[in-house]
């Protein structure tokens, strides 16, 4: 089994990411939730260096670091967020949230 | 490097996989950490040594302990150290440190040795990443900059606890 480097780093890429995706559908901990965000993002970093050094450009490199500091802002408002709804509902479970009481 | 990419991209999906599978948040940060170091690895095979260097400082360092803080903030109680107990115990953190010691030696054995990377990868140094961000990026770079500064501001609004409201007449008067 000869595969080229590029395929490889995707298709890591490409697990990782479906991994994460999986845990978002399966877990109801929202903390576990942010944390399969997180995998997602981190495997859809690692795509875009994979295709930097595939073309020899660093423009795949400056989108990683974008990324990264993305995920630093998503994963402080999310804490702040999720610290909110467990003052409101004592509970980290995702079902609870999701009754509007309307 | 070929080898040394397999070996990295096993562990990345093993410890990916525990940190789906476990129950208990502490243990799924460790194998987390474990999970973005081989990550890290992986970009230093592909010719991004300074992304690795970012992966390990911002991902595995800030953000993880940004979260291994708001996990302990939450469960204070008389049960804290029970826990602590529970999660210094060395069958929970003997598999990740042998992941880990895999992914030392490796990194070791990849600074050792110098040899071009493997057929098919360019690699693309930090001066052509800085000159590219400083250069046409300019703008999104400002605008990393704003996002960051919202994210500050949010995180702070969201985080604060919520006073009770009440007019200044009625804050002397008995309710």
């Amino acid at each position: 089994m000869n595969l080229h480097p590029t395929t490889t780093g995707l298709l890591l890429a490409g697990i990782l990411f479906v991994l994460g995706l999986i845990s978002v559908l399966i877990r109801r901990n929202i903390i576990f939730m942010l944390l399969s965000v997180e995998i997602m993002l981190n495997a859809a970093g690692l795509a875009f260096v994979v295709a930097s050094s595939h073309w020899g450009k660093a423009d795949g490199q400056v989108m990683f670091m974008f990324i990264l500091a993305m995920a630093a802002a998503e994963v402080s408002v999310g804490l702040a967020l999720i610290l909110q709804l467990y003052h409101q509902f004592k509970t980290l479970d995702s079902d609870q949230a999701s009754k509007m009481h309307g | 490097m070929d080898v040394a990419f397999y070996i990295a991209a096993t562990i990345a999906v093993l410890a990916t996989l525990r940190v789906i599978t476990c129950y208990n948040i502490m243990h799924a940060l460790l194998y987390l950490v474990v999970s973005l170091l081989s990550v890290s690895v992986v970009l230093y095979t592909y010719g991004a040594p300074f992304m690795a260097i970012l992966e390990i400082i911002i991902y595995a360092g800030a953000i993880m302990v940004l979260i291994i803080f708001f996990v302990m903030m939450l469960n204070l109680g008389n049960e804290t150290s029970e826990h602590e107990r529970d999660w210094l115990k060395p069958r929970i953190w003997v598999i990740p440190g042998i992941l880990c010691a895999v992914l030392l030696i490796e990194l070791l054995f990849l600074v050792m040795q110098n040899k071009q990377p493997a057929g098919g990868i360019i690699v693309v140094p930090p001066k052509e990443v800085g000159i590219a961000l400083f250069g046409p990026y300019i703008i999104a770079v400002e605008l990393t900059g704003i996002l960051l500064m919202a994210g500050i501001v949010g995180a702070y609004h969201l985080g604060r606890q919520q006073k009770k409201k009440l007019h200044r007449f009625l804050e002397n008067s008995n309710i």
